[in-house]
């Protein structure tokens, strides 16, 4: 579903002599197949964040290739948005003075819903999602746990075969949080969608992740199952120090950063 | 093609019902327009019963030109912005935006045919019957000469809003885009005709200032009004430009999905 081949972004950033190249994600590969829920780790300023967005093709890679969902993001942006869900945290695809249900409406034009089915499965995920009490809230009136239902409902209306997540949950309270984890463990498991999900909150990732990958200094530090992840630290670590030591980059089998 | 259609539309029908949220905001504008509106007449006044004739204008001519012109603030936004584009592109939102199906190019202008459509009847139509009530302006004969003009104002705002999106997009490129906002602003206030009509500069100056695409914005239309252009000549012109600046907007376009800096996690 997705595939990430050597994949490579740098930034030029300042100018005259204060003028560098950042790497923000350097030779990255992995693939994700149909159905998995992975977790995608790593501390502020690892490339996770730019990573997401060379999947959705906001960014072209400056080396290498990527395929998501069989398009090339870059050159099918328009196709490929049709086929994936995106919602990233600290935004919102909402639009600000509208009532939410009004955004839903122009989502749905957006993405072509035909009107059937949109009523169905906005219906649907308004249930699990609780959204019956603010659907006539401008957003900008919506707490940011309402907000975030709604973005996750707007990312999922045209039914996509993969979600990408970045950090849905931060700032949520611990209610919101649960409920948030809950709909999309459903998600994976009963409508086999693909979940890539970015987050510092390591509940999230005990909670929902078969696989884990851990990205810092835009390399790929850790890639396997949560019991391997575990298993790379001395027994009894809980998961937090165990990710703490791999950041770092202390850990056996990460590469050190140049 | 029907959907795309339907879909801009209820853009443009979003652009219009956001601005209505800001009403208060709009009627002050319009408040504004009208009382300068009145200053600028007696200015204009006084210089065209000094120099009858001037520009190739009487007096009435010139008085209709200035309410006209204050009319045209709001729906052309003569004094910059009115695009979220370059703050969503210094936030970083833009990369929102960036994910739709939909062209961005499009979608700004849509969201901004919406706001011009109700800035035109909260802003445009008071100044310009205050004017009529004031001081007497010229007043179009028949339907064609209506369509005529309205034609020439659409296009009036397509080109505005052609030279903002490229003002926007400079956010890109650019981190801080103040020198850009103010050239632009200087630029369409003078080369537009705002501050003075622009039949007034002499010689190659005021023939190049006729050329520009800023002409296209107030002279043009307040020309078509007038009856004082011969009327396609006058929207092949606007035409050109809006084709011209349309095209190089999504030219840009590319160029900025290709080097984006994005901002932020
Ligand atoms: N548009 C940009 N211009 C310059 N540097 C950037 C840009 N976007 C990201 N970076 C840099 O790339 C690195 C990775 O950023 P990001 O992918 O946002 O990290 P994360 O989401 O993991 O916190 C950081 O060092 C960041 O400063
Ligand atoms: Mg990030």
């Amino acid at each position: 579903m997705i595939e990430v081949d050597r994949a490579g972004r740098s930034f030029t950033v300042g100018r005259g002599s204060a003028r560098r190249t950042v790497h923000a994600v350097r030779d990255l590969s992995f693939t994700v197949g149909a159905g998995e829920f992975v977790g995608y780790l790593g501390p502020n300023g690892a490339g996770k964040s730019t990573t997401i967005k060379m999947l959705t093709g906001v960014l072209a890679p400056t080396s290498g290739r990527l395929r998501v969902a069989g398009l090339d993001p870059t050159r099918r942006r328009t196709a490929l948005a049709r086929r994936i869900g995106v919602v990233f945290g600290q935004r919102t695809t909402l639009w600000w003075d509208l009532p939410l249900k009004d955004s839903f409406q122009l989502i749905r034009y957006l993405y072509k819903v035909d009107r059937i089915d949109f009523r169905r499965r906005l219906d649907e995920l308004a249930g699990l999602l609780d959204l019956g009490s603010f659907m006539d809230t401008p957003v900008r009136q919506l707490s940011l746990g309402q907000r975030m239902r709604g973005d996750v409902t707007a990312a999922l209306l045209h039914d996509p075969a993969v979600l990408v997540l970045d950090e849905p949950t931060i700032g949520l309270d611990v209610v919101s949080k649960a409920a948030m984890r809950d709909f999309l463990r459903r998600l994976n498991a009963e409508r086999g969608t693909t979940v890539l999900l970015t987050t510092h909150d390591l509940g999230d990732i005990e909670k929902l992740c078969r696989r884990v990958m851990l990205i810092d200094h835009g390399r790929l530090g850790f890639d396997g199952t949560l019991d391997e992840l575990r298993a790379t630290g001395p027994d009894g670590d809980s998961l937090e120090e165990v990710v703490a030591r791999l950041y770092t980059g202390s850990a056996p089998g990460t590469p050190a950063p140049p | 093609m029907e959907d795309v259609f339907l879909l801009y539309a209820r853009i443009a029908a979003y652009g219009f019902r956001r601005h209505s949220a800001y009403r208060a905001a709009a009627l002050a504008g319009a408040f504004t327009n009208s009382v300068f509106g009145i200053l600028r007449a007696y200015v204009l006044i006084a210089l065209w019963q000094a120099r009858p004739g001037l520009a190739g204008y009487d007096v009435t001519d010139a008085v209709t030109f200035c309410f006209l012109s204050q009319a045209f603030i709001g729906p052309m936004q003569v004094f910059g912005g009115g695009l979220q584009l370059a703050g969503r592109v210094r936030s970083g939102d833009v990369a929102v935006d960036l994910l739709r199906p939909a062209s961005l190019q499009l979608w700004s202008l849509a969201d901004d045919l919406g706001r011009a459509a109700y800035l035109f009847l909260l802003r445009s139509l008071p100044p310009t019957f205050l004017g009529a009530a004031l001081f007497g302006i010229v007043v179009p004969a028949g339907p064609a000469a209506w369509a005529a003009f309205a034609a020439s104002f659409t296009l009036g705002v397509l080109v505005s809003f052609a030279l903002r999106y490229l003002t926007a997009l400079s956010c890109f490129w650019i981190v801080d885009d103040q020198g850009v906002q103010s050239l632009s602003l200087v630029l369409t206030l003078f080369l537009s005709g705002m501050v003075l009509p622009l039949n007034l500069f002499p010689g190659w100056f005021g023939e190049l200032t006729r050329t520009l695409p800023w002409a296209a914005m107030v002279q043009v239309p307040a020309d078509v009004y007038l009856g004082k252009r011969d009327v396609l000549e006058a929207l092949a012109f606007q035409i050109s430009w809006a084709a011209a600046l349309l095209a190089l907007g999504a030219l840009a376009t590319r160029a900025a999905r290709r080097k984006v800096v994005v901002q932020g996690g």
